[in-house]
């Protein structure tokens, strides 16, 4: 899932088209001249080339959430056309449920901790790999694993290692440390700890991926100047590399905001939707998916939906606008012209 | 935009110094703890279950490997992994063709609308799976293509667009005018121009989305979750989850399909890691 979100910041690309074909019909460049198609002909190869893309992501992208938005307002149990118009009842119920502002509770906690964990150890790592050293590429691409791993090998290995009488209470009793066992998934004071530490586990290495090219986007000359002014390894770390590693880090972080605000499936594979409320580690997704889909109420499950998309939306627009705006234009802030 | 070409990071190792072993210290430790989940998996398919209960985080004795000739032995596994790849690949397919045709129109075709088709596509950023996944489902539902890999396909080639056009868009670019200029005097029209020579040139664009893509299907489990019911169309991930349900009590059996499971992701990132590590390092610095 969180492939796709990956990429946005380069969705900032759009302006300079806008500006380039600026209104104007004209068809064809006039440094090309051999060209003496129709305009007709012309419009035939775009609607050809471009309009299977456009159709199939209006069908499944763009028309599932306005469907969303409509259903939201019914109470329906997913067959049939919907009749039971019940206006705003589905979100109130939503506003007033315990359970909701539970998961979305634990979806602050989760992208709170996700940057406040992730942060120092992605940097302190990137730092770590970034120096010149034997090795280098394989311990990268190494560090990289887990993300690769679906959430689903991930999800069954960790809980199968974490049972009350799993592996990694195993180990801490093999190594003297058998005061530290714990029933790792279940027990709600730690739940969510365990949860945190899965994901760092699996997503920690996109995080240290990411800041190395942040890296390598520092021109060296700046480490040489500052080497031969006296500067000190941590000196540099802290004065250049840091400062400059600010858009990179942004980016990251708004890319694991999002993410977090999303989480589904590491929660519903180890916890399942029961558990996961107990235990205190459900998140909007699973609460979406139990009390929609999987209680046959589709209308309240599409109202759930289109509330987590508000959220989720209202998170990257407001990031864009306060945090991200500082970097140069045209990085992230694009789509918003100022 | 700075267009920086992704795998620059990645120099030769050879020629460098060694330096703190410090630094060599920390890099294991960090290695072990990325991989050592892992590695459990993996070696603990090749033991007992009694094995297991005695000590759950031991090492195999005797090693073991009836668990992974069971597994690979059955019918469960191998048709889970051809419907996998069935889907995977189909995606990778249907999302290079659709976002490569779109791409070029939005690059390479001055009409008004180029800049909206593109916003259009990097708007479904802003869409993701989940937040869909309900209404998707009933949209999969009403095509009748429930239990079936092609309800998981269309809508995952759907998902996959807006991050294959934002990628794809700056390569085919970056092609010189003067390319396109050359093979339409030479009689070219613009779509013999788009296969003899766009394709070719934007490949490395295309390698990155299309690894990028299939990983992200082989791995996906939210919408085969809502779409594939039927044991028959399941994928590896539901396969996974569906086997250690139901072999809850056979550990060692759970941890052997897991592994296999997850060999081929393995598998194809050791092939490809340096296209996938400076495939998203790319894309995120744009």
């Amino acid at each position: 899932m969180t492939d796709r979100e990956l990429i946005s910041p380069a969705a900032g690309g759009s302006p300079a088209i806008i500006e380039a074909d600026g209104g104007s019909a004209r068809a064809l460049p006039p440094s090309r001249p051999s060209r003496r198609k129709s305009l007709w002909g012309i419009r035939l190869e775009i609607l050809l080339l471009a309009g299977p893309a456009v159709l199939v992501f209006l069908a499944f992208v763009i028309l599932p959430v306005v469907m969303a938005g409509y259903y939201g307002f019914f109470r329906w149990q997913g067959y049939g056309i919907p009749t039971d118009f019940v206006g705003l009842q589905n979100y109130l119920t939503i506003i007033q449920d315990p359970d909701f502002h539970e998961a979305l509770w634990h979806n602050i906690v989760i992208v709170v901790l996700s940057l406040v964990l992730q942060a120092p150890i992605a940097i302190g790592l990137a730092l770590l790999l970034n120096r010149r050293m034997k090795g280098q590429s394989v311990i990268r691409v190494l560090i990289f694993v887990p993300y690769v791993i679906s959430e689903v090998v991930v999800g069954t290995g960790w809980g199968l290692m974490l049972q009350s009488r799993g592996a990694v209470n195993a180990f801490l009793e093999n190594i003297g440390l058998g005061a530290f066992t714990q029933d790792w998934i279940s027990n709600p004071d730690i739940a969510i700890w365990t949860l945190m530490g899965i994901l760092v586990w699996k997503y920690v290495g996109f995080a240290v991926i990411i800041i190395l090219a942040g890296l390598q986007g520092i021109p060296n000359e700046l480490f040489e100047a500052a080497a031969i002014d006296g500067a000190s390894y941590w000196q540099i770390q802290r004065r250049i590399t840091l400062p400059l590693l600010g858009p990179t880090l942004r980016i990251w972080a708004f890319l694991s905001i999002i993410g977090a605000l999303q989480l589904f499936d590491l929660v519903y594979i180890i916890w399942g939707q029961y558990i996961a409320s107990t235990a205190g580690t459900s998140t909007m997704a699973t609460y979406m998916v139990s009390n929609g889909r999987n209680a046959g109420n589709f209308g309240y499950g599409n109202a759930v939906a289109v509330v987590m998309f508000i959220i989720s939306l209202g998170v990257a627009l407001a990031y864009q606008r306060i945090v991200l705006r500082r970097d140069t234009a045209g990085a992230l802030t694009g789509r918003s012209k100022r | 935009m700075t267009t920086t070409t992704a795998p620059r990071g990645l120099r030769r190792s050879s020629d460098l110094p060694w330096g703190n072993p410090l630094v060599y210290l920390i890099a294991a430790l960090v290695i072990t703890a990325m991989l050592g989940p892992i590695v459990y998996i993996i070696i603990g398919g090749f033991r007992t279950n009694s094995q297991i209960t005695v000590d759950p985080a031991g090492w195999p004795d005797p090693w073991n490997i009836a668990n992974y000739l069971d597994v690979l032995g059955g019918g469960i596994f191998w048709r889970q992994v051809l419907n996998s790849t069935i889907t995977a690949a189909a995606t990778t397919l249907g999302v290079l063709a659709l976002s490569l045709a779109a791409s070029y129109v939005i690059a390479r075709y001055r009409f008004r609308g180029a800049g909206a088709l593109y916003v259009l596509f990097a708007s479904g950023l802003m869409f993701p799976l989940t937040v869909a996944i309900t209404p998707l489902y009933i949209v999969v539902r009403n095509l009748g293509l429930m239990n079936s890999l092609g309800g998981v396909i269309v809508p995952q080639i759907a998902f996959g667009l807006a991050q294959a056009v934002i990628i794809l868009v700056p390569f085919l670019r970056a092609i010189p005018d003067e390319i396109e200029e050359a093979a339409s005097i030479d009689g070219a029209g613009r779509l013999a121009f788009f296969w003899r020579m766009v394709v070719p040139l934007s490949l490395p664009g295309v390698i990155t989305v299309g690894i990028l893509v299939f990983i992200n299907s082989w791995n996906s489990y939210l919408l085969p979750l809502f779409i594939l019911n039927n044991e028959a169309s399941f994928t590896l991930p539901l396969g996974v989850q569906a086997f250690s349900s139901q072999y809850s009590v056979d550990t060692a059996k759970v941890l052997a399909f897991t592994s296999l499971s997850m060999l081929p992701a393995l598998v194809f990132f050791s092939v490809f890691e340096r296209r996938i590590v400076g495939g998203l390092t790319g894309a995120v610095k744009g």
